[in-house]
């Protein structure tokens, strides 16, 4: 059955935005079909792979387990909001730079849950940052190029 | 850097990671076009049946649903090898496994698409299933393809080199096992995504997620009875692909068909579920293997027997099925050489090539044999090896072509990094380490369907503005074989590769290339666009040559400069290109690339040749808990012999990624079906089919071992599949060193290993792997006399040599 669509109001990126959505949609379908970010991915729409791991209030989130309808007032960060105009966010140089993104399907998305780290934890051990990616699978890399570019940035962001 | 190049073999970021790493790579779910409609896929329930009936009528009743299709629309058969062409786009007589698709709907919503699928009347007549190869080999009726000419036995083949029956009477000493490879899966993180889009003129376009765009083409134009020349393919930069996108899919027909009859765009992404049903994944394999050795260690012969698990159609299945006896000979000498290979029909999602495509299983045995053999005759497992390694520009007993051959270097880095010589067989209980070695593929000798073009071109375009374009085939599936093109024509035009752009992978742009598989696209694409590069680089250099009144040996192309050093002479390439365009006309030159001929002229010689093979050598240092059976790896040892690599780091993460999937391969990676409940598919989620996390992930060194192949661009082989293949072996050798039990299966599991240990404790052999050889009819092989014997090649005649045993 089809179900008159709902308006939610979001920051998406800093923005406000208004978003016209059925209120079954999850904030990643949201996202991706009425708000036009596609940079977040999906791997699963479950809640198992990571892929599309937001920040809703500055916490890392999986988008495809949250409707969007039940977010309505809160502050949104995707992929797209985390460089700071054209200027790469260290995480994004440091990804790009050592090879972490190789297809690059799960790197928002784990982008993103670094992010969130390095703001609690700006020296986190190799530990704390498999722990805290632990959430999101990556098939391509085997992970090392993803810890080493996290401890890069975290290191450029510390002596900022 | 190596020696002479400006930009190979350097450490460079990749030319697609600022768009992955800001989140602007479009793959084929983020193609949004007006008015589009979306699909969903109707999929069999049932394991095994015939189609009574189909009824859309319910679903073309919904409200958003615009069209409706079912198996008679397209009923040509197709299949990606050309002798098994198998499957249809939508099921006509029958289902074979549970997830095969059988009808497809076009609606205003995705969710609408879903809605209708309850409404389509599915009325099945169920047959009996085949579960298992065993099963498949005794249960000739009914038949999963009712064509097929043996009953459920796909293929069978055999194949001698030598004299097998000889070289075990010589040996000293036989090793003699079963083991069995688990099915596994590619478990690429996008799910596959298409999208089609039909203009009245007759034009069909479509944006997918595949690996293998060229062979797409070919089947859509097959099936959907269009010209080829109207229709046109793009793959979309692939979320991972490991071989689970090489196939031609039913999505792919059933959207264009789709928009063909709506005249609207159609899109469909697959769930996660119906990603395990696309599957094409690790054949499930169960090995017999004979290994005979002299007192000291040498080889004699091998015979290797493998039944393959092929699910419900053919796929790659033929040249899987060679491919588990083809690579056996590549790393070590081996004389006398025997192999037979089976694959079986099963009601279970079709498998195919994954990662390895059909040589991690038998290498998995060889490796554990070798160890077995070093512990019977007490010799270290390293130098078992290292006193038999084929020699270099050597030709296999069956016919395969070595060029450089660094194993040797990579035995010896590993063992000393990991310190082999003082810790293997001296670590506390419960504490083990394990070696094994393999080679693989740069890429296949011989195209999938019979043709002499190249596999693979690429045309170079200059622009008066410096801008240089290189349009390609070529299909990035996150390996970056974008980046490859860039650099190898950065290297030859002596420029920035951040300036070059690159178009790949789009049938109306791209000469072509045959796709992203086998490994085949450093070798062969960098060939071709290494000779579009120096021939562009050539006519600049003619024009340049002519303006200025020099000899075209004074002039040098660096760092986007054109330079004559005696004259002082240094121009800005654009400015270089703009006096060689005044000259020649526009710059557009091209570059194309076929392997070396194969030595093999026999039946069945056409799997196995390559222009180059890559090599490595893994040591993994692993805990075995024995109150649980957790295996849990420590640090992973790992030297790949890459010829010469174009980029470092890139190489570097095709190593850490191959053995990341190998680790889960090695130790929880499986296809499990329900074997007493109609064959469905146990753990189609991610959460169920496990992988190695972040934390489960062992740290790596990587050592590349660069021995330069004649056959490769700069000497450069291949990389992304060679590094999982030791893994599994290196596993199940180094659970032996900790704690003295064989489990010779995959996964390594802890309830394989607490039954291994059980089994010791109660004095059986400490061992836990398959018992039994089903039996099987093989056909008498087909004999041919190895290159070290005075062969030619070809097979003997029939009659001539011994009659089969």
């Amino acid at each position: 059955m089809l179900v008159d669509k709902i308006t939610v109001n979001l920051k998406i990126n800093g923005l406000a935005t208004e978003l016209r959505v059925p209120p079954q949609k999850t904030l990643l379908e949201a996202l991706r079909e009425e708000a036009g970010l596609t940079g977040t991915k999906h791997g699963c729409e479950l809640g198992e792979c990571g892929a599309c791991t937001v920040l809703i209030n500055g916490s890392p989130q999986l988008s495809c387990l949250v409707l969007a309808a039940a977010c309505d007032g809160a502050e949104v960060l995707t992929i797209e909001g985390l460089a700071n105009g054209p200027e790469l966010h260290p995480l994004q140089s440091a990804f790009a730079e050592l090879g972490a993104a190789q297809c690059g399907y799960c790197t928002p998305g784990v982008l993103l849950a670094a992010a969130a780290l390095l703001v609690r934890n700006p020296s986190p051990t190799r530990d704390e940052i498999r722990q805290a990616l632990s959430g999101n699978l990556c098939r391509c890399t085997g992970y090392l190029q993803i810890w080493n570019a996290v401890e890069r940035a975290a290191e450029q962001l510390r002596t900022r | 850097m190596s020696e002479g190049h400006r930009i190979i073999g350097r450490n460079l970021r990749k030319i697609d990671a600022i768009d992955k790493v800001t989140g602007r790579t479009r793959y084929a779910d983020d193609v949004v076009l007006p008015r589009m409609l979306y699909c969903k896929l109707l999929r069999s329930p049932v394991a095994h049946a015939n189609i009574k009936r189909i009824d859309l009528s319910g679903a073309l009743a919904q409200e958003g649903v615009v069209a409706a299709i079912s198996g008679e629309t397209m009923p040509t058969a197709y299949g990606i090898l050309p002798v098994s062409e198998d499957e249809h786009a939508l099921c006509i007589d029958k289902v074979r496994f549970i997830g095969d698709p059988v009808a497809a709907v076009a609606a205003e919503t995705e969710h609408a698409a879903e809605l209708a699928l309850d409404a389509i009347e599915l009325e099945l007549e169920p047959l009996e299933t085949i579960g298992s190869v065993e099963k498949a080999i005794n249960t000739p009726e009914p038949r999963i393809h009712p064509g097929n000419r043996r009953g459920n036995i796909h293929k069978l083949v055999s194949l001698e080199f030598g004299d097998i029956e000889q070289a075990f009477a010589e040996a000293d000493h036989v090793e003699e096992g079963l083991f069995h490879y688990g099915g596994n899966t590619h478990l690429a993180m996008e799910q596959h995504a298409a999208v089609a889009d039909w203009s009245p003129d007759g034009r069909l376009t479509l944006w997918s997620s595949t690996q293998t765009p060229h062979y797409v083409h070919r089947v859509l134009a097959k099936v959907l009875d269009l010209p080829a020349a109207q229709v046109r393919v793009i793959a979309t930069p692939n979320g991972g692909g490991f071989g689970g996108k090489t196939d031609p899919f039913n999505h792919e027909l059933a959207v264009c068909k789709l928009a063909m009859l709506t005249g609207r765009p159609v899109k469909i992404c697959l769930t996660r579920e119906e990603v395990f049903y696309c599957h094409r994944g690790r054949h499930a394999t169960l090995i017999q293997a004979r290994t005979a050795v002299k007192r000291d260690g040498t080889i004699t012969g091998m015979h290797f027997r493998t039944l393959l698990d092929g699910g419900a159609y053919g796929s790659y299945g033929v040249a899987s099925t060679f491919y588990t006896g083809a690579l056996q000979t590549v790393t070590y000498e081996v004389p006398h050489y025997r192999f037979d290979g089976g694959r079986l029909f099963t009601n279970k999602p079709p498998c195919g090539p994954k990662r390895g495509h059909g040589t991690p299983q038998p290498r998995f045995a060889l490796e554990i044999q070798l160890d077995r053999i070093a512990a019977a005759l007490r010799i270290d497992p390293a130098d078992l090896r290292l006193q038999q390694i084929q020699p270099a520009n050597s030709l296999t007993s069956n016919y395969l072509r070595i060029g450089s051959i660094g194993l040797a270097k990579c035995i010896k880095t590993v063992v000393e990094a990991s310190g082999w010589r003082e810790r293997y067989g001296k670590l506390e209980r419960g504490r083990g380490l394990g070696l094994a070695c393999s080679s693989y593929l740069s890429g296949a000798g011989l195209p999938i369907y019979w043709n002499e073009m190249p596999h693979s071109a690429a045309t170079v375009k200059l622009d008066r503005g410096g801008g240089v374009t290189v349009f390609c085939g070529s299909t990035d599936v996150g390996q970056g074989s974008d980046s490859v093109l860039a650099f190898v024509v950065a290297e030859e035009l002596g420029i920035d590769p951040y300036q070059i752009r690159v178009v790949t992978a789009d049938t109306d742009l791209t000469p072509v290339d045959l796709g992203s598989y086998s490994s085949r696209v450093t070798v062969m694409t960098g060939h071709a666009t290494r000779q579009a590069a120096a021939a562009a680089r050539e006519r600049v250099r003619s024009g340049v040559a002519e303006k200025l009144a020099v000899s075209g040996e004074q002039i040098t192309f660096a760092d986007g400069k054109v330079r004559v050093a005696e004259k002082g002479i240094e121009l800005a390439f654009a400015e270089a290109v703009a006096i060689a365009e005044a000259r020649h006309g526009t710059i557009v030159t091209s570059g194309s690339y076929k392997p070396p001929e194969t030595a093999g002229k026999f039946k069945g010689a056409g799997v196995g040749p390559s222009p180059a093979y890559s090599y490595s050598a893994g040591i993994v240092e692993v805990e075995v808990d024995e109150q649980t059976g957790f295996v849990t790896p420590i640090k992973v040892w790992m030297a790949h012999d890459i010829g010469q690599a174009i980029n470092r780091s890139a190489v570097i993460g095709q190593v850490e990624g191959s053995v990341y999937m190998g680790l889960g391969e090695a130790l929880m990676e499986e296809m499990v079906y329900r074997e007493k409940r109609n064959l469905v598919h146990k753990i189609p989620s991610m959460l169920e089919y496990k992988s190695l996390t972040s934390l489960e992930m062992c740290e790596v060194e990587t050592f590349l071992i660069e021995d330069p192949d004649p056959n490769g661009p700069y000497g450069a082989k291949e990389v992304g599949q060679g590094p999982l293949l030791p893994m599994p072996p290196a596993i199940a050798n180094a659970v032996y060193d900790a704690v003295g039990v064989r489990v010779d299966m995959v996964p390594v599991t802890p309830s394989r290993v607490m039954a291994a240990l059980d089994a010791a404790a109660r004095g059986k052999a400490p061992r836990h792997g398959p018992e039994r050889m089903p039996q099987v009819s093989w056909p008498e092989p087909t004999r041919v006399t190895p290159p070290w014997a005075g062969g030619d090649g070809h097979a003997q005649r029939p009659g001539s040599g011994k009659q089969a045993s």
